[in-house]
């Protein structure tokens, strides 16, 4: 195992036990949540938009670390940034940020939140949820 | 749900020394030997592979018999006219043989080749089911069911109006007998199907009463060997059941082959499963009948190379003897059932020691079952986690999922100690 990869998991680990914007907005913009039933994972999001920007998003969930950990982290990822580049992001900008290699077990685990974040923004936006996503969402349970 | 916390009842290495002359024993240092797998490296260092009971490492002499099979006597079998196919065939009804002699059926006729337990239970819930259940008619299962002897049931049962019951489970894993006076006042019992040893707790079911219970009910009994094959030794004329299934992967031979056993009465009365080529004995443009068993359920070419493997699989862990593994397994178990109760943040589901297994369920306070086998990969220490394929159960335990480790005839007390350790870093990163 290289210190690289070590630093990564210090970041997961770190993320998961002190998740960042953990909670629920009081007046959000945009809502969603889903769950991974095949490990039990939960999450629900809320954002807050600014014009075209997302001004403030939170998060509240259980499950797996990699799960929390990965929604801590696309949490500080796409706040301040446009609604529309988010909801159009690829899942491997938020793989790139998690940094370690996943089975496809885990990955289900890893995107659950940004899943249950592009439902929010597509919902609030009056935009359909693209087909990939729509898929891994049946997966998730998105709502 | 209780979890059974056993208190430590084995200790140190499980090499031999020590043990009474008399009893069957085996060195898993030399058997090592023969899995070059074990060797491997993860993350720089050596794998303990606790992950048996999902499939186990092949040794050197499945892998050789292969190869040997493919360089010198591969053909498609039966039908053939030239030397090859006779060799390939003989190869092939070979394994069959020793098929038969390993569960101690009396004849090579009840011995069918399926893809694996899974479709042996899937051909008796289809090819029996089918044509025997009605309403009114009650399909028995257990709580603590694989999913591959639950759903084929449920469906079947469902498909046909018949009922569907399970035995429910005590707060150590352990079946309710008194539940089954209850189920048969609801109905007429006509299958009981359950695994002699459960792949998510360990728990050896008592198969022997089952199926005396099942007969004096009228029913057959289908016995889901896919867990108990590979560990211990199997009679199925001393166990009394009328099916049992099991699969090649498990017990050290090449995966896409198992058997379903049956008793011949049966499998002459019941219609075929798969229909197609090598299953009939006449087809004209009216109508075709059906080759004599066990070939009217092989339709289609078989595995051929891995039923040869799986022979000398049958070759390999007889050998090494199944009363051995058997015991070794255990004192594993009763070594890791100690271990893990001696950590406050662990609990472990199942039987006493005495009645389990070498499957450990457990589950870390607060911690995912994801993240524990993720840690511990990291560690190079190989377990499964999650519902292992038995979703009922897991809603019994009040669980998502639990972590399992699971042994085999090359599993190390050591690998154990690796497995603790590991669990120490769980807790300390995410507990
Ligand atoms: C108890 C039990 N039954 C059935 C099966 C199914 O075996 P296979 O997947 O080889 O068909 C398994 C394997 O996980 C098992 O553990």
């Amino acid at each position: 195992m290289s210190e690289f990869d070590d630093l990564y998991r210090e970041v997961i680990l770190d993320h998961y036990k002190s998740p960042r914007h953990y909670g629920r907005l009081e007046r959000p913009d945009g809502e969603a949540e889903g769950q991974n039933p095949l490990c039990g994972d939960e999450l629900s999001i809320s954002v807050a938009y600014a014009g075209d920007t997302i001004s403030d998003i939170r998060f509240e969930g259980r499950g797996c670390a990699i799960s929390q950990a990965a929604t801590s982290m696309l949490t500080e990822l796409v706040i301040g940034r446009g609604i529309a580049e988010v909801a159009a992001m690829s899942k491997d900008e938020l793989l790139a940020e998690i940094g370690i290699p996943l089975t496809p077990v885990r990955l289900k685990c890893a995107l659950l939140g940004l899943g249950v974040l592009k439902v929010a923004l597509h919902r609030s936006a009056g935009t359909p949820l693209p087909e990939e996503w729509a898929n891994l969402g049946q997966d998730l349970e998105l709502r | 749900m209780g979890a059974s916390r056993v208190t430590k009842t084995a200790q140190g290495p499980l090499t031999g020394e020590g043990v009474a002359a008399t009893r069957p024993t085996l060195d898993a240092h030399r058997q090592r030997a023969d899995f070059a797998y074990l060797e491997e490296l993860v993350n720089g260092k050596p794998l303990a592979y606790l992950d048996s009971a999902a499939s186990t490492q092949k040794p050197r002499q499945v892998l050789d018999a292969l190869r040997e099979f493919y360089e010198h006597s591969y053909a498609n079998v039966h039908r053939g006219v030239y030397r090859l196919a006779e060799r390939a065939t003989e190869a092939f009804e070979g394994a069959r043989e020793k098929a038969r002699a390993f569960v101690n059926a009396s004849s090579t006729r009840e011995i069918v080749f399926t893809r694996n337990a899974t479709e042996a239970l899937n051909l008796v819930a289809y090819a029996w089911g089918l044509d025997n259940l009605r309403p009114g008619d009650l399909v028995v299962v257990t709580e603590l069911e694989h999913h591959s002897n639950f759903v084929p049931w449920q469906y079947v049962a469902q498909r046909q109006g018949a009922g569907f019951r399970y035995i429910p489970i005590d707060d150590s894993g352990e079946l309710q007998l008194d539940a089954l006076e209850r189920i048969a006042s609801e109905g007429r019992v006509k299958v009981v199907a359950t695994n002699l040893v459960s792949n998510s707790l360990g728990t050896i079911n008592p198969v022997e009463k089952l199926g005396a219970w099942a007969h004096e009910q009228g029913a057959i009994m289908v016995v889901d060997a896919a867990q108990a094959a590979p560990h211990r030794p199997i009679d199925v004329q001393a166990l009394g059941c009328d099916f049992l299934a099991l699969s090649s992967h498990k017990l050290c031979g090449p995966s896409g082959i198992g058997v379903l056993w049956g008793r011949q009465e049966l499998l002459e009365g019941m219609a075929p499963f798969n229909l197609g080529g090598e299953m009939i004995r006449k087809v004209t443009l009216e109508r075709t009948t059906w080759n004599e068993l066990p070939h009217k359920f092989e339709a289609g070419t078989p595995a051929i190379a891995e039923a040869v493997g799986f022979g000398a699989a049958l070759d390999y862990i007889s050998a090494v003897g199944l009363e051995a593994i058997e015991r070794h397994e255990h004192e594993l178990t009763a070594y890791t059932l100690g271990r893990l109760g001696e950590l406050p943040w662990i609990e472990t589901y199942g039987p006493p020691a005495e009645r389990h297994a070498g499957i450990v369920s457990f589950n870390v306070e607060g911690v995912h079952p994801h993240d524990v086998a993720q840690i511990l990969d990291w560690e190079g220490v190989a377990v499964r986690a999650g519902h292992h394929c038995t979703q009922p159960l897991m809603a019994r335990l009040g669980v998502a999922a639990t972590t399992r480790a699971s042994f085999y005839l090359y599993t190390l007390p050591e690998e154990i100690d690796r497995l603790v350790d590991g669990l120490h870093k769980v807790k300390q990163h995410l507990g």
